[in-house]
């Protein structure tokens, strides 16, 4: 199926006989089983204020279409959409519904937030075929609850979203990063945690090879002042230097690309990453790096194995391995709080067709 | 205002309810006195006014969830009530709804430098919350000019914002969990010191729920590091449209100030009387902060002078240091104040794209003509997040409701150009029965819909958000 218009979107859920696999542009492994669900034909970008810095686009608009259009005004979505591809394998045009649905977010969520929190509006067809809108175009907006939130990140448990808009902010004239090699996590965590809570704006905070790296962004002079600034207090973790690193690779894990095993997403307390990564090693091998300051583990272990038996705190989420196996992809919620998502899923999908069994 | 009739089935059950609460928290905890009741009689929203039926102060996430569970026992509504600052009327009771006070937690339970969080009872002060963390040089950023007096359960209750929300965004971005209390006395803990949820965000649609789907006793907050420093400047311009288009072409340069403040001629004027701060005599007028050292300072505030004085500024003025900051701020803070000495007022929120400011004003000043009731504008331009001030007179009878009618046409033209209702003072009994003019019916069912699941009795924070033709089927559900 590949509806074109909203109307049509609508018809084809309210009679679909069985589930339904939403798919934007296929690249992050989340694939449910089902009849095929495009949002390819809800295509193009419908509204875009430079000035007002929102952007309004349909749900399968490519990333690529948008990323050069808000280039084009100097402007860009400041949360950072992940790109899977290399990490998992997969072909296909990242789309901004498939990002806005999995609430895609790269290293920049420690400084300007999640894709969440740039996403103003959305609208959205449910299960039951009901078209509806939340939010709107507009940076501050109280008006009724905010289903945007919920929508994303909601995989497309509670509805197909047909068009998204969007908090866009101005590129910054200047990049640097600074590097400290040879850390270990609880060094890596410390150093990460004095430029975190410096007073230089760090838009970027992660520990990879070994080395912690932070990034700074802005006016070309402002960005100096603050990186020579910075590099002084970051002195006491170990040499300090100053130049370019591809965050693009930060944020895609892309250092786990291409080897075998099973990839995990750990969500947790900086302070709790090191003894976590202890914790980790000791039952079984692993690769480990750390975006968010330290409170995002990326890890890299042996196919099948359960992660979460080895974690204390926070949450794991597997986003690489065999999808037949036992292990879910999302960490199990307590009871109370699963019973309040499984409400929603059957208020907003009444049949259960939509992305069925994707979040449990 | 129409509110439902209330029960009389449970206003006979006051007595039987006070000794039931009095079972499981202090005797001084349940207010049954109906002079002191008194006090909880409104919010903010002083317009509209009725005493709950009784008041209770927890001081504990566990008699939270006692009172919660009587009171859904012997199916009797709650209002949640932080400080009751509510502009909107979000924690205003109905005679037969018991008042749920959060003054009494107030504790600072964890603060973390490191993870650069705090965890808070929420009958904390929004200020307070900055007090706890300042003297490591750290702050609490969503401020609503209320946050010397307001509580963080409310902030979360009403998605609250404030001035510096362009760079820090509003309290939904700064909030990492909640411990809350569902009707029937379960506790659920949603987030933590993480960034992301594991399922579905559900903590995304708590925050500005206006105390629908729970009671927050204690919040997990993001705090930051402050900037070096700040300062604002002041320009004048000799009509509003070209205050409108300096404060579009200011984003468009990629300049991110933290504050954009605007005020019109009608509002200059009061706050010029009033506060004295020395504005120059003009038509509109920008506040723009921003933030970094020195150097950083002078450079943004230099490139913003030169996308001025492309739009022919009456006045340019850069604050050179902390009293001519203060002065610049001085005439802006008192706007309020200002407004109150001259008149009765009541503040709009709507919120509008940038780029309309211009139309908008325009059409508010023909529509002040039309009504014959003055209004004065300052607001949060950088964001769109407007504050009309209409005038009126309480003692001229069919004032107020002559203003109502006013703000509900400004209210129907911001949604009209693109923008909504309320941009951060909650919808609460105020906006309620104008959500139609935003949302259709599918739109209202949706939310409803997680009302359903939260509160199935539909007995947390009664008659407020959605209107009542729309809620109906819901709460006899």
């Amino acid at each position: 199926m590949m509806p074109t218009s909203e109307d049509e979107l609508s018809g084809m859920i309210r009679d679909a006989s069985g589930p339904i696999s939403v798919q934007g542009g296929g690249t992050r492994g989340v694939f449910a089983d089902g009849q095929a669900l495009s949002t390819a034909g809800l295509n193009g970008i419908t509204l875009y204020e430079p000035g007002a810095l929102t952007l309004v686009a349909r749900a399968g608009t490519p990333l690529s279409e948008i990323e050069s259009s808000l280039a084009a005004e100097g402007q860009r979505l400041a949360f950072e959409p992940t790109d899977m591809r290399a990490l998992l394998s997969t072909s296909g045009a990242p789309t901004i519904g498939g990002i806005v649905a999995t609430n895609a977010s790269g290293p920049r969520r420690i400084q300007v937030g999640a894709c969440r929190d740039h996403l103003l509006g959305v609208r959205f067809v449910d299960g039951a075929g009901n078209i509806v809108k939340n939010g709107g175009r507009v940076m501050k907006n109280v008006t009724g609850y905010d289903l945007v939130k919920l929508l994303a990140g909601a995989h497309g448990t509670l509805g197909v979203m047909t068009e998204v808009s969007l908090k866009v902010l101005p590129l910054p004239q200047a990049v640097a990063t600074l590097s400290i090699p040879d850390l270990d996590a609880a060094q890596a965590v410390a150093a990460m945690s004095a430029a975190l809570g410096s007073p230089y704006d760090v838009t970027g905070a992660a520990w990879a090879d070994g080395a912690a790296i932070v990034r700074l962004e802005g006016f070309s002079d402002s960005v100096a002042y603050r990186a020579d600034r910075l590099a002084e207090e970051l002195m006491q973790f170990g040499a300090v230097t100053i130049g370019d690193v591809d965050w693009s690779a930060v944020r895609d894990a892309r250092a786990f690309a291409g080897l075998p095993g099973d990839v995990w997403r750990v969500s947790i307390r900086p302070s709790a990453m090191p003894a976590m990564v202890s914790a980790i090693r000791a039952d079984g091998d692993v690769q480990v790096m750390a975006d968010w300051g330290g409170g995002l583990l990326w890890v890299l272990c042996a196919a099948g194995r359960d992660l979460r038996t080895s974690i204390t705190s926070g949450h794991a989420t597997r986003v690489r391995g065999d999808a037949s196996a036992a292990i879910a992809r999302f960490h199990p919620e307590p009871a109370a709080v699963a019973a309040l998502s499984r409400g929603l899923r059957q208020r907003f999908d009444p049949r259960g067709i939509l992305n069925a069994g994707v979040m449990g | 205002m129409q509110m439902p009739q209330p029960n009389a089935s449970v206003i006979a059950l006051k007595d039987q309810l006070a000794a039931r609460l009095r079972s499981v928290m202090p005797a001084d905890a349940v207010i049954t006195d109906i002079a002191e009741t008194r006090a909880y009689e409104c919010d903010g929203l002083s317009a509209y006014r009725c005493p709950p039926l009784l008041a209770v102060l927890p001081a504990s996430t566990q008699e939270v969830s006692d009172i919660l569970r009587i009171c859904h026992d012997m199916g009797v509504p709650v209002v949640p009530r932080g400080s009751g600052t509510s502009l909107a009327g979000g924690a205003m009771p109905t005679a037969d709804s018991v008042i749920l006070g959060v003054a009494r937690l107030n504790a600072v339970l964890e603060t973390d430098y490191a993870d650069r969080i705090i965890r808070v009872q929420t009958g904390r002060t929004n200020l307070s919350v900055t007090g706890a963390v300042e003297a490591e040089g750290f702050f609490y950023a969503p401020d609503p000019s209320s946050q010397l007096a307001c509580a963080i359960a409310g902030n979360i209750a009403m998605n609250s914002g404030g001035a510096h929300c362009l760079k820090y965004g509003v309290t939904t971005n700064n909030l990492l969990g909640v411990t809350m209390v569902m009707m029937d006395g379960t506790v659920v803990e949603i987030g933590g010191g993480h960034l992301d949820a594991p399922g579905l965000d559900l903590l995304g649609v708590i925050c500005g729920s206006e105390g629908q789907l729970g009671v927050v006793t204690e919040a997990t907050l993001r705090i930051l590091h402050k900037p070096e420093g700040a300062r604002p400047m002041l320009i004048g311009f000799d009509s509003n449209a070209v205050a409108g288009a300096c404060v579009s072409d200011i984003i468009k340069a990629g300049v991110l100030p933290v504050a954009i403040e605007f005020m019109d001629r009608p509002c200059i004027v009061a706050c010029e009387a009033f506060a004295k701060a020395g504005y120059p005599d003009c038509e509109a007028l920008l506040i723009i902060e921003v933030e970094g050292s020195d150097a950083e300072i002078d450079h943004q505030l230099a490139l913003i002078g030169e996308i001025a004085a492309r739009h022919n500024p009456v006045e340019v003025r850069e604050a050179r240091d902390a009293d001519q900051a203060a002065r610049i701020w001085l005439g802006r803070k008192s706007a309020f104040g200002a407004m109150g000495q001259i008149n009765d007022y009541m503040c709009l929120d709507g919120t509008i794209p940038v780029t309309e400011l211009p139309h908008v004003l325009d059409r508010i000043r023909q529509m002040s003509a039309e009504y014959g009731l003055d209004v004065a504008n300052v607001f949060h331009a950088g964001d769109g997040n407007m504050h009309p001030l209409i005038l009126y007179n309480a003692n001229l009878p069919g004032d107020l409701e002559r203003c109502e009618e006013f703000g509900a046409a400004i209210l129907k033209l911001c949604v009209e150009v693109g923008g909504c209702l309320t941009g951060e003072h909650g919808v609460g009994i105020e906006k309620r029965d104008l959500m139609h003019v935003q949302f259709n019916a599918a739109d209202l069912d949706a939310q409803m819909a997680v009302k359903d699941v939260f509160d199935p009795g539909w007995l947390l924070n009664p008659a407020k958000v959605f209107p009542l033709d729309a809620s109906e089927s819901h709460r006899a559900a």
